[in-house]
C-alpha cells in the first residue's frame, strides 16, 4: 500500500548526507526548510523534526511570518502527526508550535482558564475528533428524525466548542470533517437507512460544513483527502485498534501538510501566481518548430487533449484569483501566435497578466515577473515540463515554488491540486475581479510609461477613493487584507475576524477601508488603516496601514494621509503617531511617514509624529467620497 | 532473505524511528533493552516493517512476540509466505 505522499515535490538523493552535514547557526533553519520541501516520507518527517529540535530549539530571527503556536484538541492519538505539521510549516518557512491536551480532555481544557492549553496560549486551534468519538452514539433502528435530532446536537456542541476557542483565544479554528471509517449496511442505497453509522459521517460532514461557514471556522477536508486517496491510505482498522491512530502514520506527511497550509493562507501565505511555460506546458510540441498547425492541443489526440484540459485548469484558477503569468523561452512573436490564432486555446492574451517570451534565462524573468506583478517570489508557482529547467529555478530561486510534473501532462492538474499552492480560507469579490484589475493595471503601466507629463497623466486617469469606516460587509475583505499584506505594510500586524468585528463596533477607533476606482476601471479596495488613541492622550497610534502594491505612484498614500487626518480630528485627536515595524519584505515602507511630513520621535526609525493643529491637506489628482464602498459600486 | 539481511534491515529501521545509529539488534532482546522502543515507537517500528518487506500482520501476532528473534521469525515466515 503506498499511502498518499508529497508527490509534487522533487526527491533528493543525497537527502541523509545532507540531513547529517547541517551543523547548528544561522544556516541551520534554511538548510532544513530546504530539505522538508523534498519527497520525504514519515519516518524522514520525524528524523527532520527530531533534528529540527535539536539544532533550532527557538525560532530563529526573520522568519516569514510570527511564529504559530497551535492547539491540537484531539479524541485519539496524534501525536504521531506532529512532527508532520511543523515540518509542514518548515516547508513554508513558518514555525509551528504544537500542543496537544491529554485527549479526551479537550473540553475541560478549554474551559478551565487554569489549563495547560490556556497557559499555551494558541495563535490556532484545530480540532481532530475522530469519527469513533462523536458519531459512534448513532445506531441504526431509529427514526430519521431520531437521527436528525441527534446529528444537529452533535453539530451544535462542536459549534459551542468553536465559539469557547474563540471567545479564550481570538484565533483561527479549524475543524477537521470525518474520515469515512464506517462501513455501509444497507450498500448503494445507504441513505435510507436511519442510523446508519457510514451515512451519518456524511450527513455530520455536509452539517459542518454549513456550520462552519456560519461560524467563520476553516475546515480541514480529510473526508476529500480519502476520498483522492481511497480510504485504506488514511485509515487501518488495526492501528486503530491496536494505537487509536485514526489517521495512518504514512498519510502524516501529507496530513502534516494540509494543516499547515490551512495556517499559511491565514496569514496570507498562500501562492498568489500562477506562472506558465509554453512549449510542451500549455501544448505538445514547441511552436517555433511545429509551428501553428502542428502544436498538439485540442482534439484529435489524447495528448492534445490533456493540454487543453491543463489550460482550463489554468484558467479557472485565474477565474478564483490567481494571476496567471507566462514564462517562456521563445521569439515573443512565435509565442503570441497560439494565443492569437490557434481555435483550440483555452487561454486567451487577456487571461495572462505578464507575458514574458524571451531568451533570458527564467530564474531573471521569473524576478521580473515578480516585480512587475508587485508581489514576491514566495508568491510565484512555476510549472514547466522542463526537468532541467525545474532544477535551474529551484537552484537560482528557492523560494519560488516549481512542482515535479509527471511525464503525462493528464496528471497535471491532479499533481497541482494536490500540492495545494493557492489554498483558500475565504472568497471574495476581489479575487473574482483580479485578473481584470491586473489587466487593467497593464494599460494603465503602458499609458503611463508613454505620458511624460505624470500630472496630466494622473488627472487623467479620473481617480476616485471611496471610503468609509470598517463595516460588517467589507469584514472579510479587511481581514484578508491585512493578514496577506506583506510588503506595502508599515507594521504586519495580523488580525483575527473577531479583533476586526471589535474595531466596527468600537466608535473610538479609526478605521479606514477605501476603494480606488478611476478610468480603466474598479481597483477594488486598495488601502487599509487602524488608529487607536495611545491611552491617556489625545494622540492616535497608526496601528495598521497598508497598501496594494498595484496603486503605487499615484498619489494614494497622500490621499490616504488626507483621509486619516480628517477621521483623526473629528475624533478629537491632536497627533499622529505613525509607527514603521521592519521585516524582510517591508523595506519599502521604510521612509513612508518621513515622505508624508512626519518627524521621526526615535533614532532607529520605527516611530513619527505629525502634530495635526495647522496641518493642510496634501495635493493629490484623486477626489474622495465617503460611501458604503464594499457594496458592489 | 539471510539472517544478516533480515536484522540488517530491521537494524536501519530501528536506528531510524528510534534515531539511534548505536543500536545492534540481537535476537534474546527486548523493549527493555533498547531505550526508546517504547509502545508509540512500536507503532512506527511495524509500519516501517510492513512497509519494507511488504507483509502485514496480524494483530493478534503483534502482541505475543517476546523479543526481536520472535520479531525476526515473524518477518522472516510472512515474507517467505508471500514469495
Amino acid at each position: 500500500m503506498r499511502g498518499p505522499d508529497l508527490h509534487w515535490l522533487p526527491t533528493q538523493a543525497t537527502w541523509s548526507q545532507v540531513l547529517g552535514s547541517v551543523v547548528p547557526g544561522a544556516e541551520a533553519w534554511p538548510a532544513l526548510c530546504a530539505l522538508a520541501r523534498t519527497r520525504i516520507d514519515s519516518l524522514e518527517t520525524r528524523t527532520l523534526d527530531r533534528r529540527r529540535q535539536r539544532l533550532v530549539p527557538e525560532p530563529p530571527p526573520g522568519l516569514a511570518a510570527p511564529p504559530i503556536r497551535l492547539a491540537i484538541l484531539a479524541s485519539s492519538t496524534v501525536d504521531h502527526l506532529l512532527p508532520a505539521i511543523r515540518t509542514g510549516g518548515m516547508r513554508r518557512d513558518l514555525w509551528i508550535e504544537t500542543h496537544t491536551p491529554d485527549y479526551g480532555q479537550y473540553t475541560q481544557a478549554l474551559m478551565d482558564p487554569a489549563s495547560p492549553l490556556h497557559a499555551f496560549g494558541p495563535t490556532a486551534v484545530l480540532f481532530a475528533l475522530d469519527t469513533h468519538h462523536l458519531l459512534g452514539g448513532i445506531e441504526p433502528g431509529g427514526t430519521a428524525s431520531d437521527v436528525e435530532r441527534h446529528l444537529a446536537q452533535i453539530a451544535d456542541d462542536l459549534a459551542a466548542q468553536w465559539a469557547r476557542a474563540r471567545r479564550a483565544f481570538r484565533c483561527q479554528v479549524i475543524q477537521q470533517t470525518l474520515l469515512p471509517v464506517f462501513e455501509p449496511l444497507f450498500g448503494s442505497n445507504e441513505h435510507r437507512l436511519p442510523g446508519s453509522q457510514f451515512w451519518a459521517v456524511q450527513q455530520l460532514n455536509t452539517m459542518l460544513r454549513q456550520r462552519a461557514d456560519a461560524e467563520g471556522v476553516d475546515l480541514l477536508a480529510l473526508d476529500f483527502a480519502a476520498a483522492g486517496d481511497g480510504l485504506a491510505a488514511w485509515h487501518d482498522p488495526a492501528l486503530w485498534h491496536r494505537a487509536k491512530q485514526e489517521v495512518h502514520p504514512s498519510a502524516a506527511p501529507f496530513y502534516g501538510d494540509l494543516v499547515a497550509r490551512l495556517l499559511a493562507a491565514a496569514m496570507g501565505r498562500s501562492a498568489k501566481a500562477f506562472v506558465l511555460d509554453l512549449d510542451n506546458t500549455l501544448w505538445g510540441g514547441v511552436i517555433g518548430d511545429d509551428g501553428l498547425e502542428g502544436v498538439k492541443l485540442g482534439q484529435g489526440s489524447a495528448l492534445g487533449e490533456a493540454f487543453v484540459a491543463f489550460q482550463r485548469y489554468a484558467r479557472d484558477l485565474s477565474r478564483r484569483g490567481i494571476i496567471l503569468a507566462v514564462c517562456s523561452k521563445n521569439d515573443e512573436a512565435n509565442a503570441l501566435e497560439p494565443f492569437e490564432k490557434h481555435p483550440e486555446m483555452v487561454l486567451k492574451q487577456s487571461d495572462i497578466a505578464c507575458f514574458v517570451a524571451n531568451w533570458t534565462d527564467k530564474a531573471a524573468n521569473l524576478r521580473d515577473i515578480a516585480a512587475t506583478l508587485n508581489i514576491g517570489l514566495d508568491s510565484l508557482v512555476f510549472a514547466d515540463d522542463n526537468p532541467a529547467e525545474r532544477a535551474i529555478v529551484r537552484r537560482e530561486l528557492p523560494m519560488v515554488a516549481v512542482p515535479e510534473l509527471p511525464e503525462d501532462p493528464t496528471l497535471w492538474p491532479s499533481t497541482l491540486a494536490a500540492a495545494g499552492y493557492f489554498e483558500s480560507l475565504r472568497l471574495t469579490r476581489e479575487d473574482i475581479d483580479r485578473s481584470a484589475q491586473y489587466q487593467a493595471n497593464r494599460q494603465r503601466t503602458s499609458m503611463m510609461a508613454s505620458a511624460t507629463d505624470l500630472k496630466g497623466y494622473l488627472r487623467s486617469l479620473e481617480m476616485r477613493a471611496l471610503w468609509n469606516r470598517f463595516d460588517r460587509i467589507g469584514h472579510a475583505r479587511i481581514v484578508q487584507l491585512i493578514n496577506k499584506t506583506n510588503q506595502f505594510n508599515l507594521t504586519t500586524r495580523r488580525v483575527t475576524d473577531e479583533e476586526i468585528a471589535a474595531l466596527i463596533e468600537d466608535e473610538r477607533a479609526l478605521t479606514l477601508q477605501i476603494r480606488l476606482t478611476d478610468t480603466f476601471g474598479d481597483n477594488g479596495i486598495i488601502a487599509i488603516v487602524i488608529g487607536l488613541f495611545e491611552p491617556g492622550t489625545r494622540d492616535i497610534r497608526i496601528d495598521t496601514w497598508l497598501m496594494s502594491c498595484r496603486v503605487l505612484g499615484r498619489q494614494m498614500e497622500e490621499e490616504t494621509l488626507n483621509l486619516v487626518v480628517q477621521q483623526a480630528r473629528a475624533l478629537g485627536a491632536e497627533r499622529l503617531i505613525g509607527v514603521y515595524f521592519p521585516t524582510p519584505k517591508n523595506g519599502m515602507v521604510r521612509d513612508h511617514y518621513q515622505r508624508l511630513g512626519f518627524i521621526p520621535s526615535d533614532d532607529n526609525g520605527t516611530r513619527w509624529e505629525l502634530a495635526l493643529n495647522d496641518w493642510t491637506p496634501l495635493p493629490t489628482a484623486i477626489a474622495s467620497e465617503a460611501v458604503n464602498i464594499s457594496r458592489t459600486p | 532473505m539471510t539472517d544478516p539481511e533480515l536484522y540488517a534491515g530491521l537494524n536501519e529501521i530501528f536506528r531510524q524511528v528510534l534515531d539511534d545509529d548505536t543500536i545492534d539488534l540481537q535476537p534474546s532482546m527486548t523493549a527493555d533493552d533498547v531505550e526508546g522502543w517504547d509502545s508509540m515507537n512500536h507503532i512506527f517500528i511495524v509500519v516501517e516493517i510492513e512497509k519494507r518487506f511488504g507483509i502485514k500482520f496480524q494483530a493478534a501476532e503483534m502482541e505475543e512476540l517476546k523479543n526481536v528473534g520472535e520479531l525476526a521469525a515473524l518477518v522472516r515466515q510472512k515474507s517467505a509466505a508471500r514469495a
